[in-house]
């Protein structure tokens, strides 16, 4: 038996070659995990145990319920079946979905439109007065939504601000019916969420290389192809968060379809807080909310990857 | 019940222009709650007083130093808290809300810390149904000898074992009669090709489809799935007339006339009447619904004597009247009525002639097939 080392022998060994030749890297994690690895905990732990408490938590409860029923007088009853996945993917709500993404693109390609060129002009000639510009943009985040919203009620209905000037100045004899349309849903959409497009865009535009722009100018680029060619690819994360950032939250608003839209502006949001709060399923509520999760999740990484994509190219 | 703050209204509506009921902020913001916040989660941080049931039942007790009573908002008259404080020495907390979904909500998450709330009939029977509520010894408040006979014996809980009535009311048509010259109580009105655009439903499942139900002749607790078709398909002919659902919206723009036809709740319309005399308020002859706001005890409630001596002082028909004469809402306590202001006893929309009271009926909680209604009331709303 002496040919072959004993178990301890190999240990010691190997305990040996691995001071040898790994001995700098355990050292570093060594002293990761004797100190920056607690600081890291440490710092981490508050977010984390808020993402756990707040995010994490409620959507397992969301997703318990989802595979329960109804009980008699709108109590959950749990248990495991995917009925209200089945009904949740059910023709009836094909127009509610239609119309909730077909809002929130127009109101996201609005906000793009408006939002662009505010965010460009505070960053490229903002100069000293760029604080007050933004801040300008954050203003009406300093009032209710719900308030704002309803202003927009009495600039829109028909004894409202607009179609009193519109008649006062006899451009038209009757008022114009604007309110309660989908024309104002989408408005109070486009209204809503322009901050949180300009922004990111704003941040990205701060950041651009401006003598990137002055090169392609030199290159005999006229304004407009240093736009298309330099300034746009190069602001396209803006774009990306900043639509991502309109379209999500869009598509399941409930308080703007409510306040703002008529007989046939019903949107996902007000479907699936009907659930929770007069209709009293909240199983099905939670299973609607899942599946409008999953789709916009999906939407989202094919969105991402794509725009990655070409960003890269 | 549907009663705005006025404040808050009054705040909006000069400050800003814009009509907003603190029911429907509030209904809102509750309802951004719980969607956010994974339903009844937040809720369920919200009422975190700490349970001591006093001992259920028996005759007496001692009065607790506080009591925490749970009702809609501008509900209630001026005086009637500050006098029972002085009377009884009891503090009263007096917390609001919105709606009935709301409250249910609150108490399903295990909200407990409230000796009163003020459910409405049908949700007192959910509640019941839930086992929420507690009964009430009889006993500690004999002024239940007041009410009305009809609210002794209601269908949702005969003999008040559960429940004291607070205030009721109405739905009908809020219409502009100036605007609506030929207006006749009749649903009818809510289909008329004339005021397109200008007409109104609430955004109540059961309540729109009582409207149908009544115009076809049928019960609005029906539960045949023919007769609940027929209305759907009734309502979604209806449509193209309509400006909006609205639950809340409804009463500024009765008065602000942006509407001139609008399917709403007894109270709410003589709000907007007090803003535009034009506005007036009628029951349709084709039958309608009524509700009563009563008071109940939920399990788990801290005080359940001192709550039981507070329905009974509310019960006494001075201070049953005054809550009528600073709300406007009709009272269920008969011996009240000599102290109610004689153009509020007299005005028929808040106190309706008996054959109209005839055609009145409550709206039921149907259990299981309250789905018959969910399922047709969102394939409306999406067609």
């Amino acid at each position: 038996m002496t040919g072959t080392p004993s178990s301890g022998e190999t240990e010691a060994r190997a305990s040996v070659i691995l001071e040898q030749h790994a001995g700098p890297l355990s050292r570093a994690m060594a002293r990761l995990r004797g100190h920056n690895f607690v600081v890291a905990n440490l710092l981490m732990g508050p977010t984390m145990l808020w993402l756990v408490l707040f995010l994490i938590l409620p959507l397992g409860v969301i997703l318990v319920y989802s595979f329960g029923s109804r009980g008699t007088y709108g109590d959950v009853i749990l248990g495991f079946s995917f009925d209200n996945y089945l009904r949740a993917f059910n023709p009836t709500w094909l127009p509610i979905i239609l119309r909730s993404f077909g809002f929130a693109a127009v109101a996201t390609i609005l906000t793009l439109l408006l939002g662009y060129p505010l965010a460009y002009f505070i960053a490229v000639y903002g100069g000293r007065r760029k604080n007050i510009y933004l801040i300008m943009v954050m203003l009406p985040f300093w009032t209710s939504y719900l308030i704002r919203t309803y202003s927009w009620i009495v600039i829109l209905r028909s004894q409202g601000v607009i179609n009193t000037v519109l008649m006062w100045t006899h451009l038209t004899s009757n008022p114009i019916e604007i309110l309660n349309t989908p024309y104002s849903v989408i408005l109070g959409l486009t209204y809503g969420f322009l901050p949180f497009m300009t922004l990111p865009l704003y941040a990205s535009l701060e950041k651009l290389d401006k003598s990137l722009i002055e090169a392609a100018w030199d290159l005999g680029a006229t304004r407009f192809w240093a736009l298309m060619k330099v300034t746009i690819p190069l602001s396209l994360p803006g774009i990306i968060a900043g639509t991502l950032l309109t379209f999500i939250p869009a598509v399941g608003d409930f308080i703007t379809p409510d306040l703002l839209g008529g007989p046939n502006t019903m949107m996902i949001g007000n479907l699936i807080q009907q659930q929770f709060l007069s209709a009293r399923d909240w199983a099905y509520g939670s299973a609607l909310s899942f599946s409008l999760m999953a789709i916009l999740l999906l939407g989202i990484f094919f969105y991402v990857r794509k725009a990655g994509a070409e960003n890269l190219a | 019940m549907k009663r705005l703050d006025k404040e808050l209204r009054v705040m909006v509506v000069d400050g800003l222009g814009g009509p907003m009921t603190r029911r429907g902020f509030i209904k809102r913001a509750g309802a951004a709650g719980l969607l956010v916040g994974a339903s009844g989660f937040l809720a369920a941080c919200g009422g975190g007083e700490t349970t001591t049931t006093t001992a259920a039942g028996g005759g007496g007790g001692e009065l607790a130093k506080e009591l925490y009573f749970y009702n809609w908002s501008d509900y209630i008259a001026e005086e009637t808290i500050p006098t029972f404080q002085d009377e009884f020495g009891v503090k009263v907390v007096y917390d609001n809300y919105s709606s009935n979904d709301t409250l249910l909500a609150k108490l399903q998450s295990g909200a407990t810390g409230y000796d009163i709330i003020v459910p409405t009939d049908y949700m007192i029977t959910t509640m019941l149904g839930l086992d929420l509520l507690q009964e009430i010894d009889l006993a500690n408040v004999p002024n239940v000898a007041n009410l009305y006979q009809r609210f002794r014996e209601a269908p949702f809980d005969p003999g008040n074992k559960y429940s004291i009535p607070w205030q009721w009311g109405t739905t009908g048509i809020g219409y502009n009669s100036v605007k609506v010259p030929d207006f006749k109580p009749s649903w009818d009105m809510l289909w008329d090709e004339k005021y397109k655009g200008k007409i109104t439903m609430m955004n109540e499942i059961r309540d729109v489809f009582a409207v149908a139900l009544f115009r076809l002749g049928y019960s609005p607790n029906t539960i045949d799935p023919k007769e609940i078709e027929e209305a759907k398909q009734m309502l979604i002919a209806q449509k193209p007339v309509l400006k909006h659902y609205t639950s809340d919206t409804y009463i500024d723009e009765l008065a602000s006339e942006d509407s001139w036809l609008s399917h709403g709740w007894s109270g709410d319309v003589l709000q907007a009447q007090m803003e535009n005399e034009a506005v007036l308020y009628a029951v349709p002859e084709e039958g309608s619904l009524t509700w009563v706001d009563c008071m109940c005890i939920p399990k788990g409630a801290p005080s359940k004597y001192t709550a039981e001596v507070f329905m009974n002082y509310i019960q006494q028909p001075e201070v049953a009247a005054g809550i009528t004469n600073y709300v406007y809402y009709a009272s269920p306590n008969e011996k009240a009525e000599e102290f109610i202001l004689p153009e509020i006893l007299d005005d028929p929309q808040i106190y309706p002639p008996q054959e109209v009271m005839d055609k009145l009926t409550f709206l039921e909680e149907l259990g299981t097939d309250t789905e018959l209604y969910n399922a047709a009331y969102q394939e409306l709303r999406a067609s």
